[in-house]
């Protein structure tokens, strides 16, 4: 929170008492995060280290039974993989797509309040239920839908397209469909913050639009990028709808596996998966925060 | 997106500004204000266009099929046209108990938009300064946005039976959709207080406002379109979310979690048309909210330009 150096004089008290202040007003959000975040992953974390009965009754202990079960499995490198591959490949298309719309909207809209009002229409399907635009594609991409039925009609293809719904692809495209707005909305912010002047000196020192693309655009939007990062990579390794629904069943993802152990009561080993997973996410944002003081970044 | 909404107050100022002073002769220099485009500039207004076609078109899809026959089915071409899967939705046995579900979810977004509103204004009045530890309550605060909500589901689920207590919509899905919202919500407060200037609360001091009047009286009214931002993402949000509330609703669905089901055995226009009425809803929510904003950003432009 920089924006807030000592000008606040009114009260300027001891560090004590802004330091009492302080947790008075954040209070209210610790006294949600403690029992609803800290203590059902602390839960989680114990929950890994019992035994089960295997009918959901779990038997407080410590074993490790259930990380040796999920490590040993070679099921669960398969999952890791699909996992992976799902996060790279719609982290691409986001990061792509997102660029150059924000891009777009920033330096090629002239009027400000039109700019305003292209991303406004960016962001509203972000307030609507994500299931609902997830299965709106099944009309598009189905045996019987659009994409099919257009591509018949040109000649295209002689049989309907069986990949497009229930695939990796369709997978694929549900993600990205839900997730750009995580790319454009912080890649718009820090580029909007790009001093102008500084592109018009580039221009006059010589530089090519491309050159201002490398050395001032690209590295100046980086912040933005990271926070998109963080959000798209989190979100897709802890999904486990769109997995299960556009896939047709055909493919799984960590969680996804993880709401199987769950549905059969197999506690322990969906802990030691969610655990795992965990770690997994925390050793990755934590690689990206180095790059970016993401607390800076929110508050400037 | 909140960080634009307080934009919209920011360029409502620099238009006045701008008509004082006479404007800079290039004030895009990538996209100068007069001569040709560059090419660059039909090819990514074409991504742009595409990227909102595809963003809205499969939803116009299922909001039109919805509206077929009694012959409907998932697919294009169009059966007909009637409201039969909307009285089908309500009134059928089989699509499950969607009228209850619904009213519980706006019931419970209501309650959550009112807590999170409240809580983070209050958070983002702490976060204006530094105080000792809080960089762990900032660190909480992301952790419980990026985990899977599957996970913490599961735990908050677990932690209220060791506990005994029943899980419901309105105690453990409550909270655990809390842990969803309040961090979005909180980060909207810090982009809007950042733009909040300190003079007008320093003033309201000096004219021996007390720290309730100054909130009250000052702060409050200068941050309501930010605040109404941060209720709209408390009750979109909540309305919703589905991955959080998957084991901790108890025995009564909530809204998203009865279309889940839906999607699993049902296979009729009934969930299309579930689809059109909670985007129906969410946009009146949408609209609303953001038409707020612009209503008083507009009073203020008018007021300042007087």
């Amino acid at each position: 929170m920089q924006p807030i150096p000592a000008q606040s004089p009114a009260q300027s008290p001891t560090p004590s008492r802004s330091n009492l202040a302080g947790w008075l007003y954040v209070s209210p959000l610790v006294l949600v995060l403690v029992p609803f975040f800290v203590a059902p992953i602390l839960v989680v974390l114990a929950a890994s280290f019992f035994a089960t009965d295997g009918f959901g009754g779990l038997t407080p202990g410590f074993t490790l039974a259930s990380y040796v079960e999920v490590l040993h499995s070679a099921l669960t490198l398969k999952l890791y993989l699909a996992t992976i591959k799902f996060t790279v490949l719609t982290w691409i298309f986001t990061l792509i797509i997102g660029f150059f719309v924000a891009y777009f909207l920033v330096f090629h809209v002239r009027n400000q309040l039109l700019a305003i009002g292209l991303f406004l229409l960016c962001t509203v399907p972000f307030w609507t239920s994500n299931i609902i635009r997830m299965i709106s594609w099944i009309p598009l991409l189905g045996k019987e839908g659009l994409i099919n039925q257009a591509l018949l009609a040109l000649g295209v293809i002689r049989q309907p397209l069986e990949v497009l719904l229930f695939s990796d692809l369709a997978v694929v495209i549900a993600y990205v469909h839900q997730l750009t707005i995580f790319m454009i909305v912080p890649i718009f912010n820090s580029m909007a913050r790009i001093d102008k002047k500084l592109i018009e000196a580039a221009i006059d020192a010589g530089a090519s639009r491309f050159d201002i693309m490398r050395l001032i655009v690209v590295p100046m939007s980086k912040s933005g990028i990271a926070l998109g990062t963080i959000f798209v990579v989190s979100i897709v390794m802890g999904d486990f709808f769109v997995v299960k629904v556009m896939s047709g069943g055909g493919s799984a993802s960590v969680v996804s596996a993880f709401y199987e152990d769950v549905g059969v009561l197999q506690y322990p080993t969906a802990a030691a998966s969610a655990v795992l997973l965990t770690l997994v996410l925390v050793a990755i944002v934590s690689l990206i925060l180095r790059t970016v003081d993401i607390r800076q970044e929110i508050t400037r | 997106m909140s960080a634009v909404l307080a934009d919209m107050s920011k360029t409502e100022r620099a238009k006045t500004e701008t008509s004082k002073t006479i404007a800079p002769a290039t004030s895009k220099a990538i996209a100068p204000s007069k001569g040709g485009r560059p090419w660059t500039f039909y090819v990514l207004a074409a991504l742009f266009v595409a990227y909102v076609l595809a963003l809205y078109g499969p939803m116009f899809c299922i909001y039109i099929l919805s509206f077929q026959d009694i012959r409907g089915g998932l697919v294009f071409p169009m059966k007909g046209h009637s409201l039969h899967w909307f009285v089908d939705l309500f009134t059928q046995v089989r699509t499950g108990d969607v009228k209850g579900s619904f009213d519980r979810s706006i019931k419970l977004a209501v309650i959550v938009t009112i807590i999170t509103v409240v809580v983070s204004f209050l958070a983002g009045l702490g976060f204006r300064r530094r105080f000792r530890g809080d960089t762990i309550v900032f660190y909480m605060m992301i952790g419980s946005l990026v985990a899977p909500g599957l996970v913490l589901g599961l735990g908050t689920g677990l932690l209220f039976q060791a506990l005994g207590l029943n899980a419901s919509w309105y105690t453990s899905a409550l909270g655990a959709q809390l842990s969803w919202t309040l961090p979005f919500g909180v980060l909207v407060m810090f982009a809007v207080m950042s733009r909040f200037n300190h003079a007008w609360e320093e003033a309201a001091y000096d004219l021996g406002a007390s720290r309730w009047q100054s909130i009250w009286l000052v702060m409050i009214p200068v941050l309501a379109p930010g605040l109404i931002a941060v209720a709209l993402f408390g009750f979109t949000l909540s309305y919703d979310e589905f991955a959080r509330s998957l084991q901790t609703a108890g025995s009564l669905n909530t809204l998203p979690l009865e279309i889940w089901s839906m999607t699993l055995n049902v296979t009729s226009p009934s969930l299309y048309a579930l689809g059109t009425v909670t985007t129906i809803v969410s946009f009146i929510v949408i609209g609303a909210s953001l038409g707020t904003i612009v209503l008083i950003q507009k009073k203020r432009g008018s007021r300042a330009k007087r």
